[in-house]
């Protein structure tokens, strides 16, 4: 039996709760309420769930949202309606307020895609296929985004998140294919070379001149990809369901045809030509474009300069590089992507992969490469260097980037999807630290320390010679005698009659998660430090590959990976003293370190790959609530992953109401609790024993 | 077709004693050819270094039917030990008798013995080969105390992969600082578009839009492939097609499913191919 609804006034106190912030005497609940009255009780619930969920993150989207949903719910099906949310809520946290609450607004926008949902193809779903398939064209390399509309800056291709044009999936997908390679092609074939802004501000309707300007462009583009990729070319012309072009236009589909015989045609058809609107059609953004383009050819100048003035030096061999008057090189280009011959003092020279992207990207954007580039920098300190300047700790100094940072998603339990690209996480070295500890902790555990080795020798690969093989390198005696004797009394010959040697190698990974939280904070962190060292003396003993990072951080946009040691990096005295320099720090959003940790794991090729964590308490940090049942569901769903990538995590910590929470996050036997911290030393490397054996 | 039927049993070849006999195809890429002529007549050993699928190995067939000794090819792989090369004593009718490995039986007979992706195998067994590949030229034969002097026609040669990152794929320094190195790569568009041509006879159009699909998947290595398509994929894909099979089902066959088994991935490269072909 369906409960009854809830009356205008019930709702009316409800709302009043949640939408409390954005509430005012001239705006009240008053008006949501009693749309909502109307609803049947399922419907209501749906709405004050996900409006509770909502204000979660925003009061102003929950209004929206509640202000919308009437509307939506009557024609939407709680499934779409879920992904209407989803959506907004993407948009949300991607673009802002303004954005977000628009896609609330736009239900009939939306509701139009899922008119064809079966046959809809999202972005999400698509985007490596894609992005593996614009990688493969080359040129330089492209990175996909959604916007609203279609159209590229020439660094990124931005597409629509949903595509829902056509019937079937594949032809969906087609268009998103299209789209991407036409984009590709407003780089690869020139469209920007030419400042198309100032171009169509000479006509009456500049908006009308730019549109026309695409339609001519994608002609001319649509004839380059029908020499370069005639496949694709004829799955379009399917798409374009084979309007003929206004016969103006032949001169376009010519090799020889560049974007200024697309701008000199634009005077002759800008009166009579209208705009085409092919599905698959994109648009173009010259100011956008022309301002990547342009710190891009700054940029790569000067990236291209420095790299002339290395083959120089590898040339004339170190420390006498001095860069000769009059030209030293010269350069013969044979057409993009087609390489250029570089020639060095009339020699040719073979340039490094990443020079000849350059050239080839250079190329792109200038049609030649430009004299004045070929004098390679000087030395001295003019030579910029772009790292430098974008140094991570600049974050904490108030100058906001998020270059050189790591993204990833995290997982929102209340709505049931990923907040996308949502954690800023960025890898810094440890501070060292004194390297007296080391030696003090050493000295203190100086006869644990020998135990332990003695312990983990024990558990080194070793030959065994195992008998009575069929293969094997030398002949087993007894087992001849035994077979001679069987022989001899009439029994069947055996054919085991070798010896093998067979070694045990280990093929282990194991990384080490470390707890920098500010909770830490005192004898944990003392504790801490010195299990990793007795940690480190028996895994060198052992000979496994092991990697030590600490995590903190505070709020998603600064969350933190401390380098300790690297797989690759031997237990050196740098080693030693980053891990004396562990310091207690922030907060614990527990889920962005185990996902780049991941990451990073599985980059190492090993048979077993184990994650350890060392901590102190729940997943907490600052704000967005990650504190409790968030925190912890993030951080369980991001353990998921790390299983899925076939990676064992394992956690150990000292916080006594662990009960609780870890056998939900780790598994019930996936975890172990040292209730007693001064045992943490002597008892980790104990615990990695039976866990690696 | 006749109506007599194929044997049914396989020619069975000593490979110390069987010479390539048909000169093999092989189309020089550099001066390889003069090298390796070079170092076998200064008995010094060769390390071919490259990508798979570049021509390492019919480099050395070809190199075998120049220089007219027998090859002997060891595929290695990490269960490989000194003993499967070197030799070892075997039971047969109440006594034990001694078997030569391949590496022994390359160097009595005077042949090529060649390494086929040696980091594969055991950092202990690549050691055997030490003696052998400086200028004492000996196989020390541990097991019957016997020392084994190469002839002078003798030559060891090894390949290797240098694709691999992994550290535990490497030569030690110890090994490879006693060979000559030859780098292969990928041949030039035109060379390859030759190759093909010789090896397949198929269309120069359909081999011109091939080459342009390894370029896209040699673009793709480093992005989710480990390796791009090797010349060897391009021909076994233009021998597909030569016998009738559509090219997006020879494309996929021949090059996707081969170098990868990730769905994306193989989607990709598929999209990639229609739009070629």
């Amino acid at each position: 039996m369906a409960a009854e609804p809830l009356s205008a006034h019930a709702l009316e106190e409800r709302l009043d709760e949640l939408l409390d912030p954005v509430l005012s005497s001239r705006r009240t609940a008053t008006g949501l309420a009693g749309t909502i009255a109307a609803l049947a009780r399922e419907l209501q619930d749906f709405i004050l769930h996900w409006a509770a969920v909502i204000a979660r993150s925003n009061p102003e989207m929950a209004y929206q949202f509640a202000a919308a949903a009437p509307q939506a719910l009557a024609r939407l099906d709680l499934a779409a309606a879920e992904a209407w949310i989803i959506e907004a809520m993407d948009t949300y946290d991607r673009d802002g307020l303004y954005r977000g609450s628009a896609v609330f607004k736009n239900v009939a926008e939306f509701s139009g895609f899922l008119h064809a949902n079966a046959a809809a193809v999202s972005f999400e779903d698509i985007a490596r296929v894609l992005q593996l398939f614009i990688c493969g064209l080359a040129g330089r390399r492209l990175r996909l985004d959604t916007a609203t509309n279609s159209y590229t800056d020439t660094e990124t291709l931005f597409l629509q998140s949903r595509m829902a044009l056509f019937p079937t999936q594949e032809e969906n997908f087609l268009v998103y294919k299209a789209m991407a390679t036409l984009l590709w092609a407003q780089g690869r074939f020139g469209t920007f070379n030419a400042d198309l802004d100032a171009v169509c501000k000479n006509y009456a309707d500049p908006g009308r001149a730019l549109e026309l300007l695409g339609t001519l462009e994608t002609i001319r583009l649509e004839a380059c990809i029908a020499r370069t990729l005639p496949g694709l070319a004829r799955e379009m012309r399917k798409l374009s369901d084979g309007q003929p072009a206004d016969s103006r236009c032949i001169p376009l589909t010519t090799p020889s045809a560049t974007v200024s015989d697309s701008i000199a045609l634009l005077g002759q058809v800008y009166a009579d030509m209208a705009p085409a609107h092919y599905s698959y059609m994109p648009a173009l953004r010259p100011e956008q474009a022309a301002t990547v383009r342009k710190a891009r050819i700054a940029k790569e100048k000067d990236e291209f300069q420095s790299a002339l003035a290395q083959l120089i030096e590898e040339k004339d061999g170190s420390g006498t590089a001095q860069p000769q008057p009059g030209e030293r090189f010269s350069i013969q280009a044979s057409g993009i992507g087609a390489g250029c011959e570089l020639t060095l003092d009339g020699e040719p020279v073979a340039p490094p992969e990443n020079v000849s992207q350059l050239m080839d990207s250079i190329l792109q954007d200038l049609g030649e490469i430009p004299d004045d580039y070929l004098t390679a920098a000087g030395d001295g300190g003019y030579r910029q260097n772009q790292r430098s300047s974008q140094d991570p700790a600049d974050v904490w100094k108030g100058i906001y980037h998020e270059e050189g940072a790591f993204f990833y998603n995290e997982w929102d339990c209340k709505r049931h999807h990923y907040r996308k690209n949502w954690c800023v996480l960025r890898e810094l070295d440890v501070h060292p630290g004194n390297a007296a500890f080391i030696d003090a902790t050493l000295a203190r555990y100086a006869p644990q320390v020998m135990q332990l080795k003695r312990t983990f020798e024990l558990l080194r690969g070793e030959d065994k010679l195992l008998k009575k093989q069929p293969y094997g390198d030398d002949i087993d005696l007894d087992a001849v005698i035994a077979a001679y004797a069987n022989m001899k009394s009439g029994m069947e010959l055996s054919d085991r009659l070798l010896v093998k040697r067979h070694k045990t190698e280990r093929d282990l990974a194991v990384m080490f998660m470390v707890d920098m939280s500010g909770s830490t904070k005192g004898w944990i962190n003392d504790a801490e430090r010195e299990a990793l060292i007795m940690l480190c003396e028996a895994l060198e003993v052992l000979g496994d590959r092991y990697a030590i990072y600490g995590f903190s951080g505070i709020t998603r946009k600064r969350c933190e990976i401390f380098h300790v040691k690297r797989f690759d990096e031997p237990y050196n005295d740098m080693v030693k003293s980053r891990i004396a320099g562990i310091q207690p720090q922030d907060y614990t959003r527990m889920g962005a370190a185990i996902r780049h940790l991941t990451t990073l794991l599985n980059q190492v090729e090993a048979r077993t790959k184990l994650l350890i964590a060392l901590s102190d308490g729940k997943p907490d940090d600052y704000s967005d609530n990650y504190r409790g049942e968030y925190g912890i569901e993030d951080t369980r769903q991001a353990l998921l992953e790390t299983h899925r990538a076939g990676i064992k995590p394992f956690c150990i910590t000292i916080d006594r109401e662990a009960r609780d929470y870890l056998p939900y996050m780790y598994g019930p036997v996936n975890w172990t609790l040292v209730d007693d911290v001064t045992q943490l030393p002597l008892k980790v490397a104990d615990i990695y024993r039976k866990l690696a054996t | 077709m006749t109506s007599k039927t194929a044997p049914l049993h396989a020619k069975v070849l000593k490979p110390e004693s069987h010479l390539i006999e048909k000169e093999p195809y092989y189309e020089s890429v550099g001066d390889e050819i003069a090298l390796f002529d070079a170092a076998y007549a200064s008995q010094i050993p060769v390390l071919l270094k490259g990508p798979t699928g570049c021509g390492k190995t019919r480099f050395m067939e070809y190199m075998a039917w120049r220089l007219k000794r027998p090859l002997i090819t060891v595929s290695c792989h990490d269960d490989l030990t000194a003993s499967d090369l070197v030799g070892r004593y075997l039971i047969t009718n109440n006594e034990t008798v001694w078997v030569d490995g391949p590496l022994a039986r390359a160097v009595r007979c005077g042949g090529i013995c060649y390494l086929d992706e040696v980091v594969e195998a055991r950092k202990d067994t690549t050691v055997v080969i030490h003696p052998l590949a400086d200028d004492r030229r000996i196989l020390p034969m541990e097991k019957r105390g016997e020392l084994l002097q190469a002839p002078k026609e003798f030559i060891l040669t090894m390949s290797y992969n240098p694709g691999y990152q992994s550290v535990l794929k490497e030569l030690k320094q110890s090994t490879r600082q006693r060979f000559i190195a030859i780098e292969f790569s990928y041949p030039a568009a035109d060379l390859e578009k030759k190759i093909i041509a010789t090896e397949t006879g198929v269309d120069p159009e359909i081999i011109d839009k091939l080459i342009k699909l390894a370029h896209m998947t040699r673009n793709l290595k480093g992005n989710g492939l480990d390796e791009g398509a090797s010349t060897r994929l391009l021909v076994h894909a233009a021998r597909l097609m030569a016998r009738g099979i559509a090219p997006h089902t020879a494309c996929n066959g021949a090059i996707a499913e081969a170098l990868s088994d990730d769905p994306e991935m193989l989607r990709a490269i598929n999209e990639l191919a229609s739009s070629l072909f």
